[in-house]
């Protein structure tokens, strides 16, 4: 079967910067990242963060201003692409329109002078492991987009690469297909033990399949870390904004009260966070939310109006506005919304474990 | 009824909108534009021994006198020398010229592009005295490296221009995702990019050929006894000779060309059906 | 923007990366190439023109001074608008035809328009020589109608004729190529509102081909005026266009300054030319004022 070999090796990014000719600002500012060997790590990031450019720096199409890359720990800065023993899924798949299946995916092969009972082993196997052994004759304009998607990724890994980098390789596909395919993708990480870098600008997309995640925004990386860490304990105003809904209250940090003051209302805090004296933002996550029909104000529980209700399923989504007009949400189960009607005046509530103190320091 | 009932040219319309005088109109052009070509070979075929048309008599002797003399075979022989290695050489230098012009900045492409169209735009006859000096001075005349130099300046814009054509339908994420496999430029350019791009490079190297087969005026100022081609010996035989043989030699380069313009056109679809 | 590096790699993008070094050598051989046999020459004989045998203006002088050289200048000037203007009237009804008929006539008109291409000029050049000969067809058909000694052979006016048939395609296709661009709804409307064929004609239709006109009539006029191989055997020394004397100074007298001068005086009337005519079109047509085509 598919052995794990040595090509979970680690990347390492240091003060990289790039500078395009014409950009008034820099795509990629002094960043730094350290990708784990073996590890699935996914970019993410609006378009424009800089999450593809750092992807094309790792695989040599671009060159950075400063900076140095490594993988296993030797530089490969200098080094040109074909050098570099990386593989690459592109978005658009870029298959030779004149080769077949068989013969795309043993390109990288023939460039590294193997012999044809090695490649034909090789490219079977690879062809297997995304489930398309019987479309090796097949030229790509007869296959689906999902089809072109995994020759593709096939050709990408058969040659054992170091790392694998793929560039929003699921963004043309329809959403059944997308999951699909993730479902594909994470079963081939777990079998290979490849170190895996994919970019995409799909929150729900990185948070399932990723190790890891790094947050990309105008060309800084604001935020790296597990999806967990990444959702309850998001590091900026921005990574919380990007992955999930949330409830943003602004104010500052009271210690003498033990709580933060928003114009929302007061919010208790638990002793750690009133030690934070710099605290300007607090986030809450829906789910956390329990709403009361009543419309009492106290420490801890806050008045609201609720402006909609949507069911979608399993849950129900609750819009509200705060005293002082912040937007919330809050994610209930069925049974807990039955009493909550629009218009109605609510108090919301939480456990005070289940929110996230920062101190944000862009503008607000 | 002319003009309103048309519409946009686009949509097929049947014959029937065009005026019965346009339609005639028309006959007399195309009549005017194959002419020479319904002169030409009819005239190949004469009994006559003068320039009289129509031809009297039917013989084949100007093909014979053709084939059996070593003065036109030479000069023919000469011509598909001269055009098959014009041909290769404006191929190669061309296609990676075009390749070059396709990858600069747009400031430079086409900075590029005018310069090697200047062929094209300088007068046939500037350009023959031109390198006539030249060639005197190195003791190029009369020999084929200077027809081919010649030639190859000629015919390099058309392979230039079909090779770019061919080449703003390729995608250049190609030639990255195969450096991104493995392979080098070289080998890149060779295994990914020119097999997408065979289409216009052929085309190129037939246009090359047909233009320097069918050259007239620098090969006038740069043949010698010692080295003519086809086109020369065609022009003295009308110019001074009044040969009728020239109209053979007419006959069978304009065959010789629509040969290889049909080749060229049939060949690519045959290799599809692999 | 950044996102394109990987997802739309378009050619701008890989110039990017592409340093220019890499891309030089490319072009390198061929620039070399053109360098040596092409530019160089025409260098050598404008150089020569300036200062062989001594600096000065001596050969360009000449040009106007030896009584022979303005007239062919004139001449040939002459020609190349007849023959402008000739294959403008023959030529534009025949374009206007390939926009309007079927796709399967349009190929048929268009081969037949690219056949000049492939037919060796010295070869077309010869069916005129026989035509305009005397005793030729031309000659036996005005005989029919009672003129004699209509011999085109050998006079600058069969030269005309000839050069009207060879450049039948420079006219056609630049044309066709604007006029396909002409929305024929114009007409449509123009008739709705009351206008005569006539009349939509020459105020809507017209106006609207002028760019491909102008470079048409452009590209006939000096491609014509350079062309040697048909005037050189169809016309005469003593009838003679200047790529002739050009050519005549070089084998007779070997005298590179002197065509070389020569040269430059057609290349430099042909600038000019290009120049007024540009001119002209900007002027007459409001469309092109913006600079735009």
């Amino acid at each position: 079967m598919t052995q794990k070999l040595d090509h979970g090796q680690a990347i390492s990014v240091q003060n990289v910067t790039m500078h395009y000719p014409s950009a008034p600002s820099p795509a990629l500012d002094d960043v730094s990242l350290e990708v784990q060997p073996g590890e699935f790590m996914s970019f993410l990031g609006p378009s424009g963060s800089g999450k593809t450019t750092l992807l094309s720096l790792i695989a040599g199409f671009v060159n950075p201003s400063a900076g140095t890359v490594s993988i296993g720990g030797k530089p490969i800065d200098g080094l040109k692409p074909h050098r570099r023993n990386l593989g690459v899924v592109f978005q658009s798949y870029l298959l030779f329109p004149h080769m077949t299946v068989f013969e795309n995916v043993a390109y990288p092969l023939r460039q590294r002078k193997l012999q044809k009972e090695e490649i034909r082993e090789k490219v079977t196997r690879a062809l297997g492991l995304v489930q398309l052994d019987a479309y090796s004759d097949r030229l790509p304009k007869e296959l689906s987009g999902g089809q072109q998607q995994r020759v593709a990724f096939a050709r990408a890994i058969v040659f054992d690469p170091r790392a694998l980098l793929m560039d929003e390789p699921l963004g043309a596909l329809d959403k059944n297909l997308r999951g699909e395919m993730q479902r594909e993708l994470a079963r081939i990480h777990r079998e290979l033990g490849m170190t895996f870098v994919f970019v995409t600008h799909d929150q729900e997309e990185a948070l399932v399949l990723s190790d890891r995640i790094a947050v990309f925004n105008h060309g800084g990386i604001e935020q790296v870390g597990t999806p967990e860490q990444l959702y309850y304990r998001p590091a900026t105003l921005f990574v919380a904004r990007f992955l999930g809904d949330s409830n943003v209250f602004t104010g500052n940090v009271d210690p003498a009260a033990g709580a933060f003051v928003s114009p929302a209302g007061t919010i208790l805090l638990t002793e750690e966070e009133t030690s934070r004296t710099d605290g300007n933002v607090l986030i809450v996550r829906p789910e956390a939310l329990t709403i009361s029909p009543d419309n009492t104000a106290a420490p801890g529980k806050l008045p609201a109006t609720v402006r909609e209700i949507v069911f979608t399923g399993a849950n129900v989504t609750v819009y509200m506005d705060f005293a002082d007009g912040t937007p919330g949400i809050a994610k209930l189960a069925a049974a807990e919304a039955a009493a909550v009607r629009v218009g109605q005046a609510v108090s919301v509530a939480w456990e005070r474990t289940r929110q996230h103190l920062i101190h944000e320091r862009a503008a607000i | 009824m002319n003009a309103s009932v048309n519409t946009v040219p686009m949509r097929p319309r049947r014959q029937k909108n065009v005026p019965v005088w346009l339609r005639a109109w028309n006959v007399v052009v195309i009549a005017l534009l194959i002419l020479p070509v319904m002169i030409v070979i009819p005239m190949s075929f004469s009994g006559a021994r003068n320039f009289s048309f129509p031809p009297k008599g039917f013989s084949l002797r100007w093909y014979e006198n053709f084939f059996s003399s070593a003065k036109w075979m030479d000069s023919l022989l000469a011509s598909l020398q001269v055009g098959v290695l014009s041909a290769v050489i404006a191929t190669v230098l061309g296609t990676l010229a075009a390749v070059a012009i396709a990858r600069m900045s747009p400031r430079f492409s086409s900075l590029l592009s005018s310069v090697y169209m200047a062929p094209m735009i300088v007068p046939g006859v500037i350009f023959a005295v031109a390198i006539y000096a030249v060639f005197l001075r190195w003791q190029l005349t009369g020999g084929l490296f200077g027809f081919v130099a010649a030639h190859t300046m000629l015919a390099l814009p058309f392979v230039i221009t079909s090779v770019s054509s061919s080449l703003s339908g390729y995608n250049a994420g190609l030639t990255t995702a195969a450096s991104s496999l493995g392979a080098g430029p070289v080998k890149a350019f060779v295994t990914v990019t020119l097999p997408l791009i065979l289409p216009g490079v052929v085309s190129g190297f037939v246009l090359a050929f047909v233009t320097s087969f069918d050259e007239s005026v620098v090969s006038l100022f740069l043949a010698t006894p010692a080295l003519k081609t086809l086109p020369v010996n065609m022009y003295d035989a009308i110019a001074t000779e009044i040969d009728p043989t020239v109209s053979a030699a007419a006959t069978l380069v304009i065959l010789v060309t629509t040969i290889v313009v049909v080749l060229a056109q049939v060949l690519p679809g045959r290799k599809k059906r692999k | 923007m950044t996102t394109q590096i990987l997802s739309i790699p378009d050619s701008s993008k890989s110039r990017v990366r592409t340093g220019a070094a890499s891309v030089g050598g490319l072009a390198l051989p061929a620039l070399l190439a053109l360098g040596v046999f092409f530019v160089y020459p025409l260098a050598l004989i404008v150089w020569l023109s300036f200062t062989s045998p001594e600096v000065g203006l001596g050969h360009y002088i000449s040009l106007f001074t030896d009584g022979v050289t303005v007239t062919v200048m004139l001449r040939t000037l002459a020609v190349g608008l007849i023959v402008g203007l000739a294959t403008l009237v023959i030529g534009y009804p025949y374009a206007y035809s390939m926009t309007v008929v079927s796709p399967g006539w349009r190929t048929v008109m268009m081969t037949m328009v690219m056949l000049p291409f492939w037919v060796n000029i010295i070869a077309r050049t010869f069916a005129w020589f026989i035509l305009e000969n005397r005793g030729g067809l031309i000659d036996q058909l005005f005989q029919a109608f009672g003129i004699e000694g209509v011999v085109l052979l050998n006079t600058w006016g069969g030269v005309a004729v000839a050069m009207v048939q060879v450049m039948l395609p420079f006219m056609v296709l630049p044309l066709y190529n604007q006029m396909s661009t002409i929305d024929r709804g114009l007409l449509r409307a123009a008739a709705s509102l009351g206008a005569k064929p006539a009349a939509s004609f020459a105020k809507v239709y017209f106006p609207l081909s002028l760019t491909g006109v102008m470079s048409g009539f452009s590209l006939v006029f000096v491609v014509t005026l350079g062309f040697y191989i048909t005037p050189a055997l169809l016309g005469s020394p003593d009838q003679a266009l200047l790529s002739q004397i050009i050519a005549t100074r070089v084998q007779r007298l070997l005298d590179f300054p002197g065509a070389g001068a020569a040269g430059m005086l057609l290349l430099v009337v042909t600038l000019v030319i290009l120049g007024v005519l540009n001119w002209i079109v900007r002027r007459a047509n409001p469309l092109m004022k913006k600079g735009s085509a």
